[in-house]
């Protein structure tokens, strides 16, 4: 699975950041049939975990009202440098994973 | 706010009685419930407020597939007062419950965006449980169109 | 009568059938030439303008793994030959589609990229449409991003330029509409929640809302015909080619947006 992660590269201590991911998913609802009128089974990415420096900082939960190629915009606190790790999961139980670096200052 | 959304959802809900012996199979799926059973598991029975959550949805979104929606939560975000959770819900949806985000302290700022899937044009619910028990809860009204033209592709 | 005002004459006509003839060779643009964009909602325009949020973008970082991935018996990768894409490729998506020097044919970028993995890398061609030829075209899209589409129309893809004209003025299917009754004569107006745009090619690979992932300029060609309901025409068919080239040349002028997002 294809993802992007957008966080600064560096930040101040107590400074709140915008953290930023896109997956590349296509969300099947469940509800949509192929070309010979079968049913697509659902399949989203129900699950995402951000964890810094080892500590979850944010989850979701998703279903498919989230639109395909699933985007989350969010916010933390800089406390340390470390590395922001994202965790993911869909109804199939295929995982992805990424990480980041972040340079905390001050 | 919410009252009105669930006074307009009463009726859903006759219908929705009416229908069970048809409906069972469907009913037995949580994930299909109607938004006022999945608040009130959520909440427990206490009373949810309207205010301090803001949420933004474009008046007219050009296509239900991809909507663009922002959620902000007015709270300090200290370990004594925060946001635990923001719970998003379209009644029109075949699965209402959108998402359900769970945050802290460390969030340092209640707010979250995300872009959703709107079955049809329909009034979007998120709720706010925060850390001193309480609850709290917004609307927006969203209108879906559809395209022109019929896509076989 | 002396010959002189017959030859006269005769000259004159030939003079302006020449001119007809030269006129033929360039689309008639619609004035002033507009982006699709501009016939979207702000929502949409935002979405194609931010980077990040673009979900195109995603089928760009795919690219970018593809574009230096070893591949097929001759393990190469496109940067192998290529190098460092935003020298060798900047530039090389307003060129297409163009004739290809060794079969005499209308290739289009897709086209092109499966004729390297063929013949070059020696690998199994991506199929048209596919995850990993979307995120190729998108990649080298992008390094057009911004620089004028300049489709060349002369004596060797003359007469693909003329097939895709006349495609674009006859009508088809149920509906009996031509490309140009939509996009040519009432561009800018209202067809249900929608305004009809000039129909430029000039934002694909596109992130569309209605597919819910990155499509092809032949796929819109596809939903436009499903639209009138005509028969589709395969994807990458030469006479899509021919209409790709009828419409870069058509779009002169206006620069490239890939990867674009329509609603």
């Amino acid at each position: 699975m294809t993802a992007r992660i957008q966080i600064p590269a560096s930040a101040k201590r107590g400074e709140v950041i915008e953290i930023r991911i896109a997956i590349q998913h296509p969300m099947e609802t469940g509800f949509r049939l192929d070309d010979g009128g079968r049913a697509i089974p659902k399949n989203v990415v129900n699950k995402l975990v951000c964890r810094y420096n080892g500590i979850e900082i944010f989850r979701a939960e998703m279903g498919s009202g989230i639109a395909a190629n699933p985007f989350l915009d969010f916010f933390t606190v800089a406390e340390a440098s470390g590395e922001l790790v994202f965790d993911w999961v869909d109804d199939r139980g295929q995982t992805g994973s990424e990480r980041v670096k972040l340079t905390v200052s001050g | 706010m919410l009252t009105n959304l669930l006074r307009r959802s009463f009726i859903t809900r006759i219908a929705a009685v009416v229908a069970w012996p048809f409906a069972a199979s469907r009913a037995a799926d949580a994930s299909t419930e109607p938004v006022e059973v999945m608040v009130l598991k959520l909440t427990g029975g206490a009373a949810v407020q309207s205010g301090r959550v803001k949420l933004e949805l474009p008046l007219l979104a050009d296509n239900g597939n991809s909507v663009s929606l922002k959620v902000t939560v007015d709270s300090p975000m200290t370990a004594a007062d925060h946001v635990k959770s923001i719970h998003v819900y379209a009644a029109r949806n075949p699965r209402p419950n959108v998402a359900n985000f769970y945050l802290g302290p460390r969030a340092g700022r209640a707010q979250i965006s995300t872009r959703v899937r709107l079955g049809g044009s329909q009034r979007v619910l998120a709720v706010a449980a925060l850390s001193d028990g309480t609850f709290w809860s917004t609307t927006a009204d969203v209108v879906v169109t559809l395209s022109a033209c019929y896509d076989a592709t | 009568m002396s010959a002189a005002p017959w030859r006269a004459l005769l000259f004159c006509a030939l003079a302006v059938s020449s001119l007809v003839c030269q006129a033929q060779r360039v689309a008639i643009k619609p004035q002033p030439l507009k982006s699709g964009l501009e016939f979207t909602g702000a929502e949409v325009r935002e979405l194609q303008q931010d980077d990040f949020a673009n979900p195109g973008m995603l089928w760009v970082t795919r690219g970018e793994t593809l574009w230096r991935e070893a591949a097929g018996r001759e393990g190469k990768s496109c940067a192998g030959c290529h190098g460092d894409v935003k020298a060798s490729m900047q530039g090389a998506a307003t060129r297409y589609p163009r004739i290809d020097a060794g079969s005499s044919l209308l290739i289009n970028l897709d086209g092109r990229i499966q004729q390297c993995r063929e013949r070059r890398q020696q690998a199994e061609p991506f199929k048209y449409e596919s995850p990993e030829l979307l995120a190729l075209t998108a990649y080298i899209g992008l390094q057009s991003r911004g620089m004028p589409m300049n489709a060349v129309i002369d004596w060797q893809n003359r007469h693909n330029f003329e097939a895709g004209r006349a495609m674009y003025y006859r009508r088809m299917g149920q509906m009996n509409l031509s490309c140009a009754q939509c996009h040519q004569d009432n561009w800018g107006k209202k067809l249900g929640p929608e305004t009809i745009s000039q129909g430029h090619g000039v934002a694909y690979p596109i992130y569309r809302l209605e597919w819910q992932t990155m499509g092809s300029l032949h796929r819109r060609f596809r939903s436009c015909l499903s639209g009138v309901r005509a028969e589709l025409l395969p994807l990458g068919s030469p006479e899509f080619l021919d209409l790709e080239l009828y419409l870069a040349s058509r779009a002169g002028g206006l620069t490239i947006e890939t990867p674009g997002v329509r609603r």
